[in-house]
């Protein structure tokens, strides 16, 4: 018996067409807009501006706080302006256009190939550099990784575990940074378990990828502490609080975070990064990005330097498809629908999904008939269907007491409800609304 | 480029719909269909044209000229509910009988509290229990099994095993001695009795039932707390009282105990959300039912102990709430 998370989850169509393809790295844009705002927490702030030379690697926005993060130059160039452009998130938001000229790096990054075990840097070293590279959660959330690797005071950490699972159906960047880079990301396990103090790490694998579990337990193996979990496959498998739960078998209590049941939990995208910013003195400016969907020629898994325009991604897939009805950032349950393909790749994209018209749509809306197949499926234990309704009826005490701040937005409520009903509209409504009369009522 | 849908995540959907799950529930009754029509013949096949048809005449009539919206028939819910009012009939009940248990069931049992996902008590179950109390002699003369295949309203008609037991044990014969009078286990488990036209057979609901737990339209929780409530409260009783009280395998195989367990206690709207609810709601019915049958006037206890549960749904649904995750807590911190 394969192990899981114990509550709910849902299987949606793994659809992964980019499966086995290589990593391939797409040719540098002629210009990049690099939003300041790529990671939960503070913008950064631009310390550079129109007409500055930068170079790969360079530093051209600073964190602005403890939970924000460093952004570096994708591409040497001279930098044309500073400017609100429109991004993933929908909206215009501030963002460093620079003009690319060549592909000059910063001196001090490491470009070859080599592989470097040698770790020298202590654990405040470490988490330091981790830091200054910009480094972020890479699995999509963007959270500041020197924030997670620095443990508060009174809380300690026994166990480190990566996310390899990869949840979400098509996407497939992690899978295959798992078999290109698996020394690499060995290594960075290492650095973050001394950064971590720890001496145990769990890389918690779905085995619908039979040929990564065994690609890195053969890597495992000639290291210390690291060990393989073959998972069963079940969506929000990747979600901490499952992945945590699956690995260890503890759950996180409500409203705290996983440093509460002794754990830490790192992408392996984002472990990768971190072998990179500390072997190799590299920044966090480019990631793997998986471009997939049905009616895509060439469904792929690109390295794309962040800030490159989405289309160029799209036109190396073999271009739009004609029936696309709809664009994704990220995976089909929790990824954002996009308004244009001329917005830049971001810390956090790791797909575009392109969805044919036929599936763009919702089905029609029936009264609910309380089969209670929300509750069954909701890894959290809650109650979809009465969370929705009191957020509809506007009822906000109740949706407190019925724990609508503990849901992930995983969606798997609305995944499956036979009567197409927006379960997660309502309890994001909720969700926000409670969240502001908590805060108000803290201050 | 064509226009862009830009809707909130999740984006893809598992496919489920409310007419897969009403569908997947009336196929999944298709093996009990078959053996009514085997016992009971053109009367089960009468019973049960009239009842669904009248059901969905009666939504269809009731949505367009009395509600002025639009019609809901196709989700298969209305068909459904007429064909379970047809299996808790007799299969020589008159048209005319069925007609109005069909308007009760539809008028008042479901589309009064608003239709579909709102009525607190199961529809089908409404309307049996206005027709047992309005027509009490129609609703109580049983078919024979097999020799009423070729006749309906003029079927030979007998007692049931259940209410051979009541009445015998009543006049103070022993559970032995009435358990010859009925047929064996065995064919108990077949469905060869009297008794509603798709109540008999055991076998065929039991087969529905695993239809349906292989294709999630229901859980193990209701089904399985009813039968086992059922199984150990006459257990217990049998143990202490041989002579007095029939054993479990009697009580479960007779009457509506298993179409009640599997078909009417699991109906979606009218039963708990939690999986901890269900069971208690399944006790209950399975308390109640006992108590009735042994206890009662009547030899049938499990409509009305059904109905009195879905009376207090709402209650289980605000006090018993579903595993939270994180309630037990492991943690290196604490």
């Amino acid at each position: 018996m394969l192990k899981t998370f114990s509550l709910g989850g849902v299987h949606p169509a793994e659809n992964k067409f980019s499966a086995g393809k290589k990593i391939e790295a797409l040719p540098i844009p002629e210009q990049v807009s690099v939003p300041i705002a790529q990671h939960i927490g503070a913008p950064s702030e631009p310390v550079v501006s129109k007409g500055d030379e930068v170079k790969v690697g360079q530093l051209i926005a600073k964190s602005s706080g403890f939970v924000s993060a460093n952004i570096h130059s994708p591409v040497s160039g001279k930098v044309f302006k500073i400017d609100d452009i429109l991004d993933t998130s929908g909206y215009k938001r501030k963002a460093i256009i620079i003009k690319t000229d060549g592909d000059v790096w910063d001196e001090n990054i490491d470009r070859s190939d080599d592989l470097v075990t040698d770790i020298t840097a202590s654990s405040e070293e470490i988490v330091k550099k981790v830091g200054e590279a910009g480094i972020v959660g890479l699995g999509g959330a963007t959270f500041p990784a020197h924030v997670k690797l620095s443990v508060p005071p009174g809380k300690t950490c026994d166990v480190l575990i990566l996310n390899g699972v990869e949840c979400e159906p098509y996407l497939t960047a992690d899978h295959q940074l798992m078999m290109e880079k698996g020394d690499e990301i060995m290594v960075g396990t290492q650095l973050l378990m001394i950064a971590l103090k720890v001496e145990k790490a769990i890389i918690g694998i779905e085995n619908n990828k039979p040929d990564a579990i065994k690609h890195m337990t053969d890597l495992a193996s000639k290291y210390q502490g690291i060990t393989i979990q073959p998972l069963k496959v079940q969506y929000p498998q990747g979600g901490e609080k499952q992945l945590i739960d699956a690995c260890i078998s503890r759950q996180i209590p409500s409203g705290k975070l996983p440093i509460e049941v002794g754990a830490v939990v790192q992408n392996v995208g984002t472990t990768l990064a971190v072998y990179e910013a500390i072997q190799k003195n590299k920044p966090l400016f480019e990631r793997v990005v998986t471009v997939t969907g049905k009616s895509v020629s060439n469904p792929s898994n690109f390295l794309a330097r962040v800030g490159t325009p989405l289309n160029q991604l799209i036109d190396a897939a073999g271009g739009l498809p004609e029936d696309t009805g709809k664009i994704i950032g990220g995976g089909p349950m929790m990824g954002k629908a996009l308004t244009s393909t001329e917005v830049p790749i971001t810390k956090g994209s790791s797909g575009i999904l392109i969805m044919p018209e036929e599936i763009a749509k919702r089905g029609k809306l029936e009264p609910c008939i309380r089969c209670s197949k929300c509750v069954s499926v909701c890894p959290m234990g809650l109650s979809p269907y009465l969370l929705s309704t009191v957020s509809d009826k506007a009822i906000w005490d109740r949706a407190e007491e019925e724990k609508i701040m503990d849901c992930i937005e995983c969606g798997s409520c609305s995944f499956t409800c036979p009567a197409n009903r927006p379960l997660l509209d309502y309890i994001r409504l909720g969700k926000g609304k409670v969240g502001q009369i908590m805060r108000s009522r803290n201050k | 480029m064509n226009m862009l849908t830009v809707s909130p995540s999740p984006h893809v959907h598992s496919g489920d719909s409310v007419k897969k799950n009403m569908y997947g529930v009336i196929i999944a009754l298709l093996p009990a269909f078959a053996a009514s029509l085997y016992y009971f013949g053109i009367g089960a096949v009468i019973v049960s044209l009239t009842a669904v048809l009248s059901c969905v005449f009666f939504e269809w009539a009731i949505q367009k000229f009395l509600l002025k919206k639009e019609t809901s028939i196709m989700d298969g819910s209305a068909a459904l509910t007429g064909l379970l009012l047809a299996f808790n009939m007799p299969s020589n009940l008159p048209i005319w009988i069925i007609i109005i248990g069909s308007l009760v069931a539809i008028g008042i049992g479901k589309m009064s509290f608003g239709g579909l996902g709102n009525n607190p008590f199961n529809p089908a179950l409404v309307g049996r229990v206005f027709l047992l109390i309005s027509f009490p002699v129609q609703m109580t003369l049983w078919p024979k099994p097999i020799v009423s295949q070729m006749h309906y309203l003029d079927a030979e008609t007998g007692a049931t095993p259940l209410s051979v037991m009541k009445e015998g044990l009543a006049n103070g014969e022993t559970v032995s001695a009435l358990m010859d009078k009925i047929p064996s286990i065995n064919e108990l488990f077949f469905g060869a009795m009297g008794g509603s036209a798709g109540e008999v057979a055991a076998a065929a609901l039991l087969v529905g039932l695993i239809f349906m737990l292989l294709k999630k339209i229901i859980t193990w929780h209701i089904p399985v707390a009813v039968l086992g409530t059922i199984a150990v409260f006459t257990g217990i009783l049998n143990l202490v009282s041989p002579e007095l009280y029939a054993g479990p395998l009697f009580h479960l195989l007779t009457g509506g105990v298993m179409l009640g367990a599997i078909f009417m206690a699991t109906d979606y709207v009218s039963s708990p959300m939690a999986n901890k609810g269900m069971i208690i709601f399944g006790i209950g019915i399975g308390i109640i039912t006992v108590v009735i049958r042994v206890f009662g006037a009547y030899p049938e206890g499990v409509s009305f102990a059904i109905l009195i549960m879905n009376g207090f749904v709402p209650l289980i649904d605000k006090y018993v709430k579903p595993k939270r995750f994180g309630e037990v807590v492991k943690t290196a911190n604490a």
